[in-house]
């Protein structure tokens, strides 16, 4: 192809040069290309991280005895808990929960005080609402725990029974079924970190050129596309490796996040999509007027890639049209390989085919990028 | 580097004498037409100035010529160079000014040209930079950030810039505007020096003294040529003559002059009146009922390439509409 022809390291490297005297004299874009993953991340995790207290619980109680009530004062002094309101109807506690005005609602059967006396292990409904599961997380972790240690202090001397046994404590998620586990935003956070900065970041470098009118001085030397366009990538995939470090970092220090699988892989995969990323914002740069259209095209990329990625809604639940859409992203591919070596230490065979979606995606938008570069300025 | 040119040899071989030799060069913005079959001849060694009014087209005449714009049409070369086929090799060799300071202003004046040296694979850079930066009058403030210099030095920085590789050819887009008399001066000395090392230069420019400096000239409006050669040529060519006037109330006198209609062009300078005609005779006798005047002196005179261009220029307008 001619747009490969007569690549001269030396131009390369003159624009890689001056790339990062003028990264390291923008001292505002560098600060946000370091602050940015540490406030998102601090952000999450602390959502992540929250233990949400208090939270409004209704009671339906068929059977009004000293062990129900020791049970409620129990999950009062949790702190986990709030009782909000007794009612009289499991239908009235369940519009409740629909209405969002409580988060959990736990019925006594009828029975409960019978049964327990006999042994025979009666049941204990809790209905949550589980659409927000970091929010309940640590209040389902403790009821179990709170109600064999609330019952087992009016079962004492000859009624002692052994724990656990006491009451078969049920436990039904409404809205959220499928919990999905805090510790998969960490990982993909990662991913929405690197589009984010790289493609806003890249696409304004090059439009700033064009305003400035520095793109003609560029255009009027022999310097070629392939040249500039590379030279505009490099420096800032090094940015890109520096923010990727101090997310796993601060996932590590903040919150124990710990990568099961070879941290190597995770950084020559990152390679491939901080590129694509990259080529993305040049493309992007090469289309745009001015640096507002910029923005704004880098943010018409970015919102399908936060939302069709799988980042924010489990990819399997999203219908077939987004699924496409989805698989052409590069983030989508880079989660399921990032997610993959995090979590689960997958190798490279796991995630081949995404790797070769994002290889593909690279080639494709840097082709497209180089055929858009203008070499004259009309 | 004659020998070496690779495309089809234009006619004749005393081509190769010029820089530059294109014809027929069109160009237009969304319909319009800006430059509008513009040709021109600079030969080697020469100091070509191109003059015109705001919005001539002559930014976009020098565009084209080092393939930062694709004409419409434009055929010709550039030192030896198809002008359409062999830009790339065009640009190594050309030295372009812009209008427009155009460098990297967070970027120091040794960065700045180093950087251009390294994208022109400019041999012995170092040395390369560290020449150019004295003689252009830098050494003292090479760590300066470009942005941070004055105007009349940013131009001085952007005329360094596009010396360092030694370029042939120097297109230079207004690279005196806003520079103080002195500078002005050691610049065009400079220019000429370039000149007599058989470099090639276009200038564009809005100054009347710079113009009467150039060997030749050519000047458009709105994307016409409407007169070209030395400024003996150009103003023998317009045909024009002119009387100008001096002492008196001036002001007074131009308004009635003005009124009366009969004068095809009346300019006010400072402490004179330039009173400009194609018709001699017609401008003699426009003027007879005035000279009897006490307190005003009447001189004819010839015309001045300043009351030329403006004459041009104002019968082109009146043409257009
Ligand atoms: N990129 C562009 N798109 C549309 N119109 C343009 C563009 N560049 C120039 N023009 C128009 O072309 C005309 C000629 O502009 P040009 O810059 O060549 O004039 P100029 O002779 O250099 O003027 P000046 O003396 O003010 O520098 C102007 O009317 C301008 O508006
Ligand atoms: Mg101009």
């Amino acid at each position: 192809m001619k747009i490969f022809t007569g690549f001269s390291f030396k131009r390369f490297a003159a624009v890689v040069i001056k790339e990062f005297i003028q990264m390291r004299r923008d001292r505002m874009t560098f600060a946000m290309m370091i602050g940015i993953p540490v406030i998102q991340l601090v952000i999450f995790g602390y959502v992540i991280n929250s233990n949400p207290k208090f939270l409004p619980t209704a009671i339906v109680c068929a059977d009004h005895s000293p062990f129900s009530r020791s049970i409620i004062s129990a999950m009062r002094t949790s702190e986990y808990f709030s009782i909000a309101q007794e009612v009289d109807s499991e239908q009235q506690a369940a519009d409740m929960l629909r209405r969002s005005e409580v988060q959990f609602v736990l019925s006594f059967p009828e029975n409960f005080s019978r049964e327990l006396v006999k042994g025979q292990r009666p049941q204990l409904l809790l209905e949550l609402d589980a659409a927000d599961p970091a929010t309940v997380a640590y209040a389902v972790a403790a009821v179990e725990g709170l109600v064999d240690s609330a019952l087992q202090k009016d079962f004492k001397g000859a009624l002692r029974r052994p724990p656990d046994s006491l009451v078969d404590i049920r436990i039904h998620r409404c809205f959220n079924p499928e919990i999905k586990t805090q510790i998969n935003i960490v990982p993909g956070l990662l991913g929405v970190i690197l589009t984010m900065t790289m493609v806003f970041i890249t696409s304004l470098a090059v439009t700033r050129e064009k305003e400035r009118g520095t793109m003609e001085t560029l255009l009027s030397t022999p310097v070629k596309p392939l040249e500039v366009m590379t030279g505009k990538i490099v420096p800032y995939i090094l940015v890109g490796y520096i923010q990727i470090t101090l997310v796993l970092g601060l996932a590590e220090t903040l919150f124990d996040i710990d990568i099961n699988g070879s941290i190597l892989l995770l950084y020559l995969t990152a390679f491939f999509f901080i590129t694509a990323n990259l080529a993305v914002g040049v493309t992007i740069s090469t289309l745009a007027k001015n640096q507002l259209q910029a923005v704004q095209m880098s943010v018409f990329f970015f919102l399908p890639s936060l939302l069709l990625s799988g980042f924010m809604f489990p990819f399997r639940g999203m219908p077939e049209w987004a699924q496409w859409i989805g698989n052409v992203l590069p983030l989508t591919h880079f989660l399921v390989i990032v997610r993959g070596i995090i979590l689960r230490g997958a190798d490279f065979m796991d995630f081949a085919g995404h790797f070769l979606a994002l290889s593909i995606f690279l080639v494709a938008v840097i082709i497209i990028g180089l055929l858009r570069y203008r070499k004259t300025l009309d | 580097m004659p020998g070496k040119m690779n495309s089809e040899p234009t006619a004749g071989t005393v081509k190769t004498d010029f820089a530059i030799d294109v014809s027929n060069v069109t160009k237009s913005f969304s319909g319009k037409v800006v430059v509008n079959s513009l040709s021109m001849q600079v030969k080697k060694g020469e100091i070509y100035g191109f003059l015109g009014p705001n919005g001539s087209g002559k930014t976009t005449f020098i565009r084209i010529l080092c393939g930062l714009l694709t004409p419409d049409s434009a055929s010709g070369t550039c030192l030896g160079l198809d002008i359409l086929k062999e830009q790339d090799a065009i640009k190594r060799r050309v030295g372009y000014m812009t209008q427009r300071f155009s460098l990297y202003e967070e970027l120091t004046v040794t960065e700045n040209i180093e950087l251009i040296a390294r994208l022109y694979n400019v041999p012995e850079r170092k040395k390369a930079v560290r020449e150019i930066i004295e003689t252009t009058g830098f050494g003292g403030r090479e760590k300066q950030l470009a942005g941070t210099l004055s105007g009349g030095w940013k131009q001085r920085l952007s005329l360094a810039a596009c010396l360092v590789h030694k370029p042939e050819l120097l297109l230079l887009d207004e690279p005196t505007a806003g520079v103080d008399p002195k500078a002005r001066r050691d610049f065009w000395e400079e220019i000429h020096n370039f000149a007599n090392a058989g470099i090639t230069t276009l200038v564009s420019t809005h100054y009347m003294d710079e113009a009467e400096r150039c060997h030749r000239l050519a000047y458009i409006a709105y994307g016409d040529l409407l007169a070209k050669g030395t400024i003996q040529e150009v103003v023998d060519g317009s045909g024009l003559s002119t009387w100008i006037v001096t002492g008196g109330n001036l002001g007074a006198l131009s308004v009635e002059l003005r009124k009366s209609g009969t004068i095809e062009q009346i300019v006010v300078f400072g402490d004179s009146l330039h009173l400009t005609g194609s018709d001699p005779e017609q401008l003699e006798k426009a003027i007879e009922p005035y000279r009897s005047r006490p307190d005003y002196y009447w001189k004819r005179s010839r015309s001045g390439i300043e009351d030329v261009f403006i004459y041009l220029t104002e019968k082109k307008a009146r043409d257009n509409y």
